[in-house]
C-alpha cells in the first residue's frame, strides 16, 4: 500500500497535478511517528507491568487493543495527510488489512510460540519452554495419525459428494416443473447448523432403539442397525451427515455452471448423433471441469475443518474411528487442557494443509490445461 | 422396455420407443427429485414433529400428527414457549432468549463489520492498483483469501490466551471479531466480483461531476452494489449463526450462542427428546425461513465466479 498508483483508466489529471506541500508531509509524518511511539510506550509499560518490573500499568491488556485502534486511525489519517489523493485510495484497503493482521498474523505467530511450550492448564507449574518436544511427541501419537488417516477418507469422500451433487444439478437443470420449489428444498440442509444436524440426524434419526432410520434399516433386513458402533459404519454415518449438509453447496455451484453453458454445443453433439451418455461424458463434463475443480477445492478446504458433527455425535469414537484432526485437538484442549501440545498439533496440521493445497492447486491447474 | 417394443413392432419402432423412453425418463427424473426432496425434508419434519410428541410417541416411532399421535406442546412447554406457559416466568425461556439474543447480536454484528471492511477492500482492489512491498493487487487478494484455509483449531488456542489477557473471553465483542475474520474472505470475494461488474465509466463520470473518490464510492457505486451486499450479508449471517467451534471454546456463561446451548443439552440429563427437538427447531427456524424467502440471494452469493 505504500505506493498506490491509480489504475491507468481512472487516472485523474487533478491527482497528478496535486502536489503535497513539504510542510504538510512532515506534519503528517510527525503525527504518525508520535502516536506510534506513544503506543509502543504503552505496550512497553504493560509488558513491564505484567513482568512485575514496575507497578504502573493496567489491570488487563484491553488498553493495548484501544491503543492499536487509535494507532490504526492515526495511521490512516496520516496516509491522507501525507499522500493526499493516493492516501484516500489506500484508505479503502487499510481497514481490512489492519484488521486481518491484528486477528490472524499476530495470533498465528503467538500460536507458533505456544506450540513450543510445555503448557498444561491443569498442572500447577506454568508454561515453560521445551523447544521441539511437542513436534517430536506428535510423531509417536498414534491417535493423531489415526485422525490424519481419517481425514484422508473424509477428503476422498468429497468425490462421492461431488457425484451426487452433479446428479442433482443435472436433475434441476432438466426441463421440470416446480424447479423453484425443488431448488429451495435442496438448498435447505445447507442452512442448518451442524450442531443441530448432529442432534436431528445423528442422535435422533439414527438412534439405535427407535430412530426412524434404524427402524427402516431393520425393515430392510439389517438386524443390528448400530450406526456408530463399528468403525467403518460410524465413519460412513458421519460422512453421510456432513454430505447432507454440504451437497447443496456443490450442487448450486455446478448448477450455475450448467446454466452458463452454451446450449449450441450440446445441440451440436445431438445433431452429430451422440447418445446422452456420450454428450455428457465428452462434451458436458469437460466443459464443466473448471467449475468442478473450483468447487472441489473450496469443498476440500471446508472439509479439512470438519469438527462440529464429530464432536457432537461420536466425540471421535468408537476408538477414534471417526476422529478428525480438529475434533481430536478439541479434545486435547477440552479434556486434557494440554494447551502447548494441542497448539503444536494444530500448527503441524496447518503446515500439512498448506502443503497439500499447494500441490492440489498445481496439479489441478496442470490437469485442466491438459484437458482443455 | 424400449428394446422389446422395437423388436415386436419394427414399423412403429421409432415412434413408440421414443415415447416410451421419454415417459421413462420423466418418471425417473421426478422420482429422483422427489426422493431427494424427501431426504432433505424428512429430518426437518421429524425434528419439528418430535417437539410435539410425548415419550411414548417417540419410542413407538409415530410419524404423522393427529393420525398417529395427538400433538401436544410438551417440548415447547419445557422451553417456556408454549401458549400456556409463555406468559409465566420460566428460567428455561430466559436462558433460551439470552442465547438467542447472543446469536443474533454476534452474527449480525460480525456480518455488518465484515461487510463494511470487505466492501471497502473489495472496491479498492477492483478499482485501484496497490503496491505493498512485493505484493500487488492479486497478491493482496490472495492474502485475504488464504485466511479461508486456516482451520479454527489453529486460532482457537492463541485466541483463548489472548482474549483472557484482553478481557474479551466470554464476551460478544470477542466472538464478533473472530466471526468477522472467518467471513471476511468470502465477503471480499463476492463484493469484488460485484464491483468488477459495475462499469468503471460510472466512476469517471462521478469524478467529472466533481465528486471525490469516496464521494463517488458512497453516492454512486455503493447503491448499485446492493444486491451483492445482500448476498454477502446473508451468507455471512448463515455462517456466523451456525458457528460452533469458537463459541464452544471461548464462551462459558454470558456470551454462549445457540449452537453451544444445543450441544450442551445433548450431553447432560440423558436425552430429553421433546425439549431437544423444540430447541433444535428454534435454532434452525430462523435460517430455514431465510433459506425459503431469500434463496435467490444465497444462490447468487454462492455462485459468485462459478459461471465463468
Amino acid at each position: 500500500m505504500q505506493n498506490s498508483a491509480p489504475l491507468a483508466d481512472v487516472r485523474r489529471d487533478k491527482a497528478a497535478s496535486h502536489r503535497i506541500p513539504v510542510g504538510r508531509k512532515n506534519a503528517g509524518r510527525t503525527l504518525v511517528l508520535l502516536v506510534s511511539a506513544a503506543c509502543v510506550l504503552v505496550l512497553l509499560v504493560q509488558i513491564l507491568h505484567t513482568a512485575g518490573a514496575i507497578t504502573v500499568g493496567f489491570a488487563d491488556w484491553r488498553p493495548i487493543l484501544y491503543a492499536y485502534l487509535l494507532w490504526a486511525i492515526v495511521f490512516g489519517s496520516g496516509q491522507v495527510v501525507m499522500r493526499g489523493e493516493r492516501g484516500l485510495r489506500a484508505l479503502f484497503l487499510l481497514p481490512a488489512v489492519l484488521f486481518t493482521v491484528a486477528v490472524v498474523i499476530f495470533p498465528t505467530m503467538f500460536g507458533i510460540y505456544i506450540a513450543s511450550l510445555d503448557w498444561n492448564l491443569s498442572s500447577f507449574e506454568g508454561p515453560h519452554f521445551n523447544g521441539l518436544n511437542n513436534l517430536i511427541g506428535l510423531f509417536d501419537d498414534s491417535y493423531y495419525w489415526n485422525a490424519l488417516r481419517n481425514m484422508i477418507f473424509y477428503t476422498l469422500a468429497v468425490l462421492g459428494e461431488y457425484a451426487v451433487a452433479f446428479g442433482l444439478a443435472l436433475l434441476l437443470n432438466a426441463e421440470i416443473r416446480a424447479r423453484k420449489f425443488f431448488r429451495v428444498v435442496f438448498l435447505l440442509p445447507l442452512m442448518l447448523s451442524p450442531v443441530a444436524v448432529s442432534w436431528m440426524i445423528g442422535k435422533s434419526l439414527m438412534e439405535y432403539r427407535f430412530g426412524p432410520a434404524a427402524t427402516l434399516a431393520r425393515d430392510l433386513g439389517w438386524d443390528n442397525p448400530a450406526f456408530f458402533a463399528f468403525p467403518w459404519i460410524a465413519r460412513f454415518s458421519i460422512e453421510a451427515m456432513d454430505a447432507w449438509v454440504s451437497i447443496p453447496f456443490i450442487m448450486i455451484m455446478l448448477l450455475a455452471g450448467l446454466q452458463a453453458m452454451p446450449k449450441e454445443v450440446l445441440e451440436a453433439a445431438k445433431v452429430d448423433g451422440a447418445s446422452a451418455w456420450q454428450s455428457f461424458w465428452h462434451v458436458m463434463f469437460p466443459l464443466m471441469l473448471p467449475v468442478s475443480v473450483t468447487v472441489l477445492i473450496i469443498r476440500i478446504i471446508f472439509k479439512l475443518k470438519l469438527a462440529d458433527i464429530v464432536i457432537n455425535v461420536t466425540a471421535g469414537g468408537p476408538g477414534g474411528a471417526t476422529d478428525t484432526v480438529s475434533s481430536f485437538i478439541y479434545r486435547v484442549y477440552r479434556d486434557r487442557s494440554n494447551v502447548g501440545y494441542g497448539t503444536g498439533l494444530a500448527i503441524f496440521y496447518l503446515l500439512m494443509i498448506i502443503l497439500f493445497l499447494t500441490l492440489l492447486l498445481r496439479l489441478s491447474s496442470r490437469w485442466t490445461q491438459k484437458v482443455a | 422396455m424400449a428394446i422389446f417394443t422395437a423388436a415386436s413392432q419394427p414399423v412403429r419402432k421409432s415412434h413408440a420407443s421414443v415415447r416410451a423412453t421419454r415417459i421413462l425418463s420423466r418418471v425417473l427424473i421426478y422420482g429422483a427429485l422427489l426422493f431427494w426432496a424427501f431426504v432433505c425434508l424428512f429430518p426437518i419434519y421429524w425434528t419439528v414433529t418430535t417437539s410435539f410428541k410425548s415419550a411414548l410417541d417417540v419410542t413407538q416411532g409415530h410419524l404423522v400428527p393427529w393420525l398417529d399421535f395427538q400433538p401436544d406442546w410438551k417440548g415447547w412447554r419445557s422451553l417456556g414457549l408454549s401458549p400456556d406457559s409463555i406468559l409465566g416466568t420460566s428460567t428455561a425461556r430466559a436462558e433460551f432468549m439470552s442465547r438467542f439474543g447472543n446469536s443474533i447480536i454476534t452474527s449480525v454484528g460480525a456480518s455488518v463489520l465484515a461487510l463494511v471492511l470487505g466492501s471497502l477492500a473489495a472496491y479498492g482492489l477492483s478499482r485501484f492498483r496497490y503496491k505493498f512491498a512485493w505484493m500487488r493487487n492479486d497478491d493482496i487478494l490472495f492474502f485475504f483469501m488464504s485466511q479461508l484455509i486456516l482451520p479454527p483449531v489453529v486460532l482457537a488456542l492463541p485466541f483463548l490466551v489472548l482474549y483472557k489477557a484482553l478481557a474479551l473471553l466470554d464476551t460478544r465483542l470477542g466472538l464478533i471479531l473472530l466471526y468477522t475474520l472467518t467471513v471476511l474472505p468470502i465477503v471480499i470475494w463476492i463484493m469484488r466480483d460485484q464491483f468488477n461488474a459495475i462499469p468503471i465509466e460510472l466512476d469517471e463520470a462521478a469524478f467529472v461531476d466533481g465528486l471525490s473518490v469516496w464521494g463517488a464510492f458512497i453516492r454512486i457505486i455503493l447503491p448499485l452494489a446492493v444486491p451483492g451486499m445482500v448476498a454477502a450479508f446473508i451468507l455471512s449471517l448463515v455462517l456466523c449463526w451456525n458457528e460452533y467451534f469458537f463459541a464452544a471454546l471461548l464462551t462459558s456463561t454470558d456470551a454462549k450462542t445457540l449452537p453451544v446451548m444445543v450441544a450442551s443439552q445433548t450431553g447432560s440429563q440423558g436425552i430429553n427428546w421433546w425439549s431437544m427437538a423444540a430447541l433444535s427447531t428454534a435454532a434452525i427456524a430462523p435460517l430455514v425461513i431465510v433459506g425459503i424467502f431469500l434463496e435467490r440471494y444465497i444462490v447468487s452469493g454462492l455462485t459468485t465466479g462459478a459461471g465463468k
